[in-house]
């Protein structure tokens, strides 16, 4: 039925599959890595790219004001206080981490379901989970009150020989998220290092000859060594699909191992992890779209990228959508009068509109559209679906963390939460770190993986002598 | 260690990878050893073709994982039982089920870690010097869309005029003498 929008002649159609190409036609191994190399060695840097550059410097700039002040004054100029003892710092620690997860589903669990279409999103994909992580990894530590301490809680051997306790979900958190970034960095290295070779080759600059070949430690490409390089790849890419199911689950440990009505559910964990593939999606869709635009990489990202993310998006939405309807049925089924009133005031409570706004952003807008071809392959709207949906699902944070805890059992401990202007310094601060960050990756490291798109060429298969005559 | 001068090898260069694995199967077949080829994406059936079938990565990450979520397992039953006993919540001090968590992510970071380095360590890198950089093809080609097949000087077949004249019947685009 869908399939009727689309023109039979259109030539980003594969004729034998009906679906959108992986890559444009014509290309050649040449003719990628020219393109995606020339973007890192050309010495031209656009002015769109310094003009943006500028514009996110300032938000990095903004993020190192309020720590400074957070560092001087202490954690009270944030709203935290009780019963809202988690605030922003939380909220936007799950946002920013459940962000990254995408990166490791398309780099990792997609490279073990063999789906082609991944590679050319990974490259970027992975480089937004480091960044993404880094900011999620400021949040905690900041958070600590005196983050001069933080090494605290890591096993070190003091000489107060005081030790961490490891029966608590946050010590859980330090090893997920510790573990998290370190993978996610080095699967991210090793998939460049061949890439790093080929900028060590065509770099014309001295400069970037010696950049790239310290990089690239040396790769010539002997079949022994992409043998070994892939089974590694491999490898990696199996530890981190656990891993990365992990991180989300141990995060939403830290909730749900409390007692409070709103957090302590089992459903947490898959609704936690579906949540962040939703929320990444969206979130490599806001970076992609963009960047396939302003560098002319339509016919490497295709609209069959866009189409298949929409797809994602679509499954994972509705996981989220059941664990907000089982939130519903346990807080009934329950039978708890503390369960029942948790939700009735989180819907229609005084912070009931932020409840509203997650069910417009999460469910009502993109849920209804996204079934559509024609509008997944709608390029504007699926870059204004990632909005909502990233919009939505820091909202879905917000629920969770200030919803629950702003009325809690004893009436007369009743308060509300409204967040300062240091609490939005620190989140918009972090927006502008982490554009700053990926606007450096995209100038100087080659943001699609040039040797997995080569793969993806006809002319990249060994065929017999018989076949090669018949082309 | 071999003499660091005189010749490493001859290189042939070709377009696609199929004349490349029939180049290198022949080779193999002719009984030659001392081999490798150089191709911008992995390409299994060179690597078939001369003979390369397995290798150590997914042993060391095995080892690797499992020393690692032994070590963390060991760490925490230490510090809980003997080290720092704290009583949080009546718990027992030996509670394992908790530990599992942090033990089951030093098992993925160990792992991970030996595969990417034991990986690089197989492979003999960093090694930012190697006499094929100084080929003068193989820097715009091995990387980008060029494929090559090394045969070395160490192999006893070897001998510069003959192994040049049976390279050139693969028609390869070029053959090249490699120095040291």
């Amino acid at each position: 039925m869908a399939t009727k929008e689309v023109k039979p002649n259109d030539p980003m159609i594969d004729p034998a599959t009906g679906e959108f190409r992986v890559i444009g036609q014509g290309q050649t191994f040449l003719s990628i890595t020219e393109k995606i190399a020339r973007i890192v060695l050309t010495p031209h840097t656009p002015m769109g790219w310094f003009g943006l550059f500028t514009v996110a410097g300032g938000g990095a700039t903004m993020l190192l004001v309020a720590l400074t002040w957070l560092f001087l004054k202490g954690v009270g100029i944030w709203a935290i206080t009780q019963p809202v003892a988690w605030g922003f710092a939380i909220i936007n620690f799950v946002w920013w981490i459940g962000i990254g997860h995408a990166g490791t589903l398309i780099s990792a669990i997609l490279l073990l379901f063999k789906q082609g279409w991944r590679n050319a999103i990974s490259r970027f994909a992975e480089a937004m989970t480091i960044f993404a992580v880094c900011c999620a990894g400021l949040f905690p530590l900041i958070h600590v009150g005196r983050p001069w301490l933080g090494y605290w809680l890591f096993p070190l051997p003091f000489t107060m020989t005081v030790w961490p306790q490891f029966r608590s979900p946050l010590m859980w958190d330090v090893f997920a998220v510790s573990t998290y970034a370190t993978i996610s960095v080095v699967f991210w290295y090793i998939g460049m290092v061949p890439d790093l070779a080929t900028l060590r080759d065509r770099a014309h600059s001295r400069i970037g000859q010696y950049f790239y070949g310290m990089l690239s430690v040396g790769w010539r490409g002997s079949v022994r060594h992409w043998m070994r390089y892939e089974t590694a790849s491999l490898l990696l890419a199996g530890l981190a699909t656990p891993l990365v199911l992990s991180v989300h689950t141990v995060i939403s440990f830290d909730f749900a191992v409390a007692v409070l009505p709103g957090w302590h559910t089992t459903i947490f964990p898959p609704y936690f992890v579906a949540g962040a593939i939703y929320s990444g999606f969206a979130m490599v869709l806001t970076l992609a779209i963009p960047l396939r635009k302003f560098y002319h990489l339509e016919s490497l990202v295709t609209e069959r990228h866009i189409d298949n993310m929409g797809k994602v998006m679509l499954a994972t939405g509705f996981i989220v959508a059941y664990g907000y309807g089982m939130e519903a049925f346990m807080a009934w089924y329950s039978a708890s009068h503390w369960e029942a009133f948790m939700f009735w005031n989180r819907v229609f409570g005084p912070m009931g509109w932020s409840y509203w706004v997650l069910i417009t952003c999460n469910l009502a807008i993109p849920l209804t559209t996204l079934w559509s071809r024609k509008l997944r392959s709608s390029i504007p709207f699926m870059f204004f679906i990632s909005i909502v949906v990233n919009t939505g699902m820091w909202f879905e944070r917000f629920v969770i963390v200030v919803t629950s805890l702003y009325r809690d059992f004893l009436p007369s401990s009743w308060g509300t939460y409204r967040a300062t202007k240091w609490d939005y310094m620190t989140f918009v601060g972090t927006l502008g770190f982490f554009t700053f960050l990926f606007l450096l990756f995209v100038r100087f490291l080659p943001m699609i993986p040039m040797n997995e798109i080569r793969m993806l060429l006809p002319a990249a298969k060994v065929k017999p002598k018989a076949a090669e005559a018949a082309d | 260690m071999p003499a660091r001068e005189g010749t490493y090898g001859l290189l042939a260069e070709f377009d696609t990878p199929s004349d490349l694995v029939r180049a290198a199967q022949q080779a193999r077949q002719d009984g030659w050893r001392r081999m490798d080829c150089y191709t911008p994406y992995p390409v299994e059936e060179a690597a078939e073709a001369i003979g390369f079938h397995r290798n150590k990565v997914p042993l060391l990450t095995l080892i690797g994982g499992l020393m690692g979520g032994a070590a963390m397992f060991s760490l925490e039953t230490w510090i809980s039982t003997l080290a720092y006993p704290l009583n949080v919540a009546g718990r027992p001090p030996y509670s394992w089920p908790a530990f599992i968590v942090p033990a089951y992510e030093w098992t993925i970071l160990w792992a991970g870690l030996s595969a990417a380095f034991g990986m690089l360590a197989l492979n003999g890198l960093p090694s930012l010097y190697h006499p094929l950089f100084n080929a003068p093809n193989f820097r715009d080609g091995a990387t980008t869309d060029k494929f090559f097949l090394c045969l070395e000087a160490l192999d006893p077949k070897f001998d510069l005029t003959e192994t040049k004249a049976y390279l050139q019947k693969f028609s390869p685009n070029s053959v090249v003498e490699v120095e040291y």
